[in-house]
């Protein structure tokens, strides 16, 4: 079971948390503008990276809030935890 | 009996007795049923699941495969308890598995003379065809075949579950384990250490070792009372660590009573444990591997260390004449403890290049062994054993230095056992459970642990060092790093000596050639507990598999209880002589919790029984509807009346009833359950209009309008009805059971995506108790126990709310319908709801006002052809499929509208709402039934929709139905097929989905 830090409530198991897939998929401000590709391209597509992952998590048995992390999808560990609306540290070439 | 005159940890003070097969036998406080078995000389303990073969105890520890009882009777009855592993109570009662009538006459061994047209996949190649008699040849076999019986009463035990955090969990209490968990506990860190067995020392309980100039027992017991000194180390005993998951999160299912007598058992049974630990020490040891050879399975036919085992630990004596065999060193102290304690010893051992250099030292195993009376034979195999209930001889070859050939005359040894050690396979399963990953060791010949992922450190025989030097030294160097990566400061600990170190020297042999043909000679059998023989294997290989994965399934190799800790890793060897290639390149199978079987009632804890884990919800009036008849049906987590039958009504004569009531006078619904949510801020209505499909910020207050809620994929995902009561308030209504979905929704987009938004949710779902009064008398009925608000029509018109009191208690009435009925729902305070509809029913007395369920509730509102989301919709219906766009807004952007205009959503032939009316009024048709547009078409037939919602109306006098149907929208009045359950197609005309009031005109009175 994976630990993961809220950054409102600190550390706790997973079974705390829902897990809400990739994270800054941004919803366009004027779908219109969009053609049936483009919005396919933000409703269904998604990294699936192998690798670091930027994803969303909920803490729904907790404090509700959602937030990010950046997690291995390899090894599962997890490397950073933001709110929303922030973005990673970056690591220091 | 056959117990050695003195010697073992058995308490010869305490005599107890307990049967087997309704036998009577005594044993010793501290037999395990093994032990006590074999002490009474019972080596016949059960019969093979496939040739029902006559089996014996084979190992002493978790690995093995045969000895599985059927323990107690009754509702505590435990099937496949390892024989092994069980400590024998008195008045124990054990029933043998697997054996019909008993063990001694098995009918079905008749199976066993016919084993070479048994082979690998016989079952499925045989009996899966034709499929349809599969069903009656499943009946047998699984009689034939069974092992043991779950029992079928209620579990009377109980459960415990517990949270845990330590600094280094030391899991195996061997001699590295021991020295971790002191090293650790010396230097200050929080320690658990945890072992399956009754108590600790792992195999030092049954060796003779001297360890810093004492026995083993009294250096156990120096050890065991240093740990038991610090505060900080946690002993758990009878716990097995049988998961290793991420982040160093672990699961223990301790024992608790299972050792006691029936009487003396208190408390909970057992206790699971849950525990993250900063550091984890794996000191789980290694399973010894037989040399496979011909009728190896035959009772007598044991493991070197068990050997060693019943000898010095439970003080058996197993044999007058044995014959030990061996690839290695270490089976060498089997024939040096059994010749001790009076058995005659041939060691065979395969190695042809003996240890002849060595036999001028006189502390090596050969000139101990020679020393202690054993006979040796170097260069020599097992071929074969004769006996079958009981082995009365070995049959040994020469056998060549590559073991590919035996070759020579046959030479026939008497023995009553036989002990074999072909090498130690560590225990990786907790390490390869953590994500590690297991690598071939060609010298050692073993799967050993290769880099660890987690925090954690694989020591001793775990580690492939089987050799107890290096265990010791291991094992403490693992304690103090594990400490010092806790935080904590390592203290300086003497490494124990030893007189000798011991010598672990082996040259791989996995079976004896057999030089006959491939599936004649003698069976030998690679996984005795599922019958998997080498010849399965070569089989297997013939016919194509490669993978160890397949062949595991297509043999049965490892499936069984013991999961092969026998056998597996013999079998991979094998497969890969067979397939010509390196053991490195064929692996290991998967090794997956749980690491020994762990019993259901220790994984569910204390929420068994009839709360289950899911609790269940009830309205405020739910002791009403119990008390007046109302049979209940599960919605969500919610219990919601089902319907409310009079003495001797079916459901259809009930609802029959409850629905012509309703719409003739009035009926009362408890709707208590719809999901509520408030809506308050600045900004609601903003917040509504995005998430809805329809506008909100025209809308008035105390004002109502039923909304559409899309995925952004623009499929319904909930419906409902939202009520104005401010400028910045609203009162959201969802689906009972999309409730909790929707608030997690409308947070979703409120924190992600639109955290400028001033909106605050509440779910008041629970706070409110609803009752829906419905039908042409409902406003007399409301009207005479609701003050403070005017009923007439124009005051308090359809779609509207209302405040007022019902005998000073405050209520929000509310003016809507799902029946098409003039109808209102009254909410009060939660804790007032049985009141306030024991005061409706009062005032609807003379209306013969009736309480209706879901059942008339989903007839009624499908005679107006209202939808129910998540039964007439499936995640790929969007409003106008519905015949709904009139919800729709045309001219504000809400969550899922650009979707509504993909080339998908727009295309011809969507599948669509509409009603069916079937040629037969009295045919109702199946829920979910297949519609399609002609019978007779050319098969396979198309399609074209199904059936969603199905019911006979007493209203409207016939069937009605609600289907799905490609292009429906443009094929009114057409007919189409619809199958039944029953293979027949039934005609239906495509109708409106509105069978009642059209115009609506009967809630608008």
């Amino acid at each position: 079971m994976l630990l993961i830090e809220c950054p409102y409530c600190g550390t706790r198991d997973e079974s705390e948390f829902t897990y809400g897939g990739e994270a800054h998929i941004v919803r366009p401000l004027d779908p219109d503008a969009l053609n049936d590709v483009e919005w396919a391209d933000y409703l269904f597509f998604r990294k699936n990276s192998k690798g670091i992952l930027q994803e969303q998590w909920n803490h729904s048995a907790g404090c509700r809030r959602w937030f990010c992390a950046e997690r291995d999808t390899v090894t599962y560990k997890f490397k950073s935890f933001y709110k929303v609306g922030e973005r990673p540290v970056e690591d220091e070439a | 009996m056959s117990r050695l005159e003195r010697g073992g940890r058995i308490d010869r003070g305490q005599q107890i007795s307990f049967t087997f097969d309704s036998k009577q036998y005594h044993a010793f406080q501290g037999d395990t049923i093994a032990s006590a078995l074999l002490a009474n000389g019972v080596r016949l303990i059960g019969r093979s699941w496939k040739y029902h073969r006559p089996r014996g105890i084979i190992g002493d520890g978790a690995e093995e495969p045969n000895g599985l009882f059927q323990v107690e009777q009754g509702a505590r009855t435990i099937p496949n308890v390892r024989a092994t592993q069980a400590q024998v109570y008195d008045g124990m009662v054990l029933r043998s598995t697997n054996a019909w009538p008993s063990v001694q006459f098995d009918i079905m061994s008749v199976f066993g003379l016919f084993s070479r047209f048994l082979p690998a996949g016989f079952y499925y190649k045989t009996f899966m065809w034709p499929a349809k008699f599969w069903m009656g040849y499943e009946h047998i076999i699984r009689k034939a075949s069974g092992l043991g019986a779950s029992p079928k009463e209620l579990d009377p035990d109980h459960y415990e579950k517990t949270n845990a955090h330590c600094d280094v969990l030391v899991v195996g209490s061997g001699a590295s384990g021991l020295m971790a968990a002191l090293a650790a506990g010396k230097a200050g860190a929080r320690v658990i250490l945890a072992d399956e067995q009754e108590e600790f020392g792992g195999r030092l309980l049954s060796s003779r070792a001297r360890i810093n100039g004492m026995s083993s027992t009294q250096w156990l017991q120096q050890m065991r009372a240093q740990l038991s000194e610090l505060q900080d180390v946690q002993l758990l005993p009878r716990s097995t660590v049988f998961g290793y998951h991420d982040g160093n999160f672990l699961t223990i299912a301790q024992r608790l009573h299972d050792h006691l007598p029936l009487a003396q058992r208190k408390g909970a049974r057992e206790k699971l444990w849950r525990v993250r630990a900063k550091q984890v020490v794996l000191a789980t040891g290694a399973h010894e591997r037989p040399i496979i050879f011909g009728n190896n399975d035959r009772p007598g036919v044991m493991l070197a260390s068990a050997v060693s085992s019943y000898v010095n630990r439970y003080g058996v004596k197993l044999a007058d004449r044995a014959v030990v065999f061996t690839n290695n060193d270490s089976a060498y102290q089997a024939a040096i403890d059994l010749a001790d304690a009076g058995t005659l010893v041939t060691l065979v051992d395969s190695r042809v290049d003996s240890r002849v250099d060595s036999s001028h030292d006189t502390a090596s195993d050969d000139a101990r062994a020679k020393a202690a009376g054993v006979k040796i034979m170097h260069g020599c195999a097992v071929v074969n054993v004769i006996g079958k209930a009981q082995i009365l001889a070995a049959e040994i070859q020469k056998i060549s230095a590559d073991g590919k050939s035996i070759s020579g005359v046959v030479q026939r040894i008497d023995c009553d056992l036989l002990a074999t050690s072909g090498g130690w396979n560590p225990a990786i399963h907790l390490f390869s459970q953590s994500g590690g990953k297991a690598i071939w060791n060609d010298d050692k010949a073993c799967f050993e642990t290769g880099k660890a992922v987690q925090e954690q450190f694989s020591v001793g025989a775990a580690n492939a060092s089987f050799a107890l030097q290096d265990c010791l030294r291991q094992g403490l160097d693992a304690g103090q790093r594990a400490a010092a990566a806790s935080g904590h400061q390592p203290v300086d600990l003497d490494l124990p000596t030893l007189e000798k170190p011991e010598s672990t020297e082996l040259t791989p042999l996995w079976r004896v050639p057999n030089m006959g043909k491939p599936g004649h000679g003698p069976k030998a059998f690679v996984d005795p507990q599922n019958d998997v023989g080498v010849s399965d294997i070569f089989l297997a290989a013939r016919e194509g598999f490669e993978s160890i994965e397949h062949v595991k399934r297509y043999t049965a190799l490892g499936f069984g209880t013991d999961q092969g800790k026998m056998g597996n890793i013999s079998g991979m060897a094998i497969l890969s002589e067979a397939l010509g290639n390196k053991i490195s390149d064929t692996g290991t199978t998967t090794f997956r919790p749980n690491y020994t079987p762990v019993t259901f009632g220790a994984i569910a804890g204390p929420e068994i029984g009839s709360t289950l884990s899911d609790p269940a919800r009830k309205t405020a009036m739910h002791t009403w509807h119990q008390e007046h008849g109302a049979l209940f049906e599960d919605v969500g987590q919610w219990k919601r009346p089902w319907y409310f039958p009079k003495a001797g009504e079916t459901l259809q004569q009930a609802v029959d009833r409850e629905c012509l009531a309703t719409r003739a006078s009035v009926g009362i619904m408890d709707a208590s359950t719809l999901g509520k949510i408030e809506v308050v801020g600045n900004d609601a209505s903003e917040f509504l209009n995005r998430l809805y499909t329809n506008a909100w910020s025209k809308l008035g207050i105390d004002c109502a309008r039923y909304g559409f809620m899309l995925g952004e994929d623009g499929m319904v995902m909930d419906d409902g009805v939202t009520i104005r009561f401010a400028e910045d308030r609203y009162f959201m209504h969802t689906t009972t059971g999309g409730a909790a979905s929707v608030m997690s929704w409308m947070e979703l987009w409120l924190q992600t995506e639109w955290p400028e938004l001033d909106v605050y949710l509440t779910s008041v779902t629970d706070h409110w108790a609803t009752a829906a009064v419905v039908g042409p008398n409902s406003r007399k009925v409301v009207s005479a126990v609701v003050d403070g608000i005017d009923f007439d029509k124009d005051a308090f018109p359809f779609m509207t709310s209302r405040a007022g009191t019902l005998l000073g208690v405050p209520v929000r009435v509310n003016r809507i319908s799902f029946s098409g009925e003039l109808s209102y729902e009254v909410n009060i305070d939660a804790n007032y709801g049985r009141f306030m509809w024991e005061q409706l029913m009062a005032a609807g007395a003379d209306y013969d006002i009736t309480p209706y369920g879901t059942e008339t509730m989903h007839v009624l509102r499908a005679e107006k052809g209202y939808v129910i989301v998540g039964q007439d919709t499936d995640g790929s219906v969007t409003p106008h499929d519905l015949g709904m766009s009139w919800a729709v807004s045309k001219t504000k952007d809400f969550l899922g509208r650009r979707s509504l205009l993909r080339e998908d959503c727009v295309r011809d032939n969507r599948k669509q709402f509409v009603g069916l009316l079937t040629q037969d009024p009295a045919e109702v048709l199946q829920e979910g039934a297949q519609i399609v547009n002609h019978a007779s078409d050319d098969i396979p037939l198309p399609m074209i929709g199904h059936v969603t919602s199905s019911y006979h109306s007493a209203c409207v006098g016939r069937s009605i139905a609600l289907a799905l149907l490609k292009n429906g929208h443009q094929r009114f009045g057409e007919t189409v097929q619809v199958t039944t359950p029953d293979g027949r197609f039934v005609s239906a005309e495509i109708s409106s989905t509105v069978f009642i009031d059209p115009n609506g005109e009967r809630q608008n009175v």
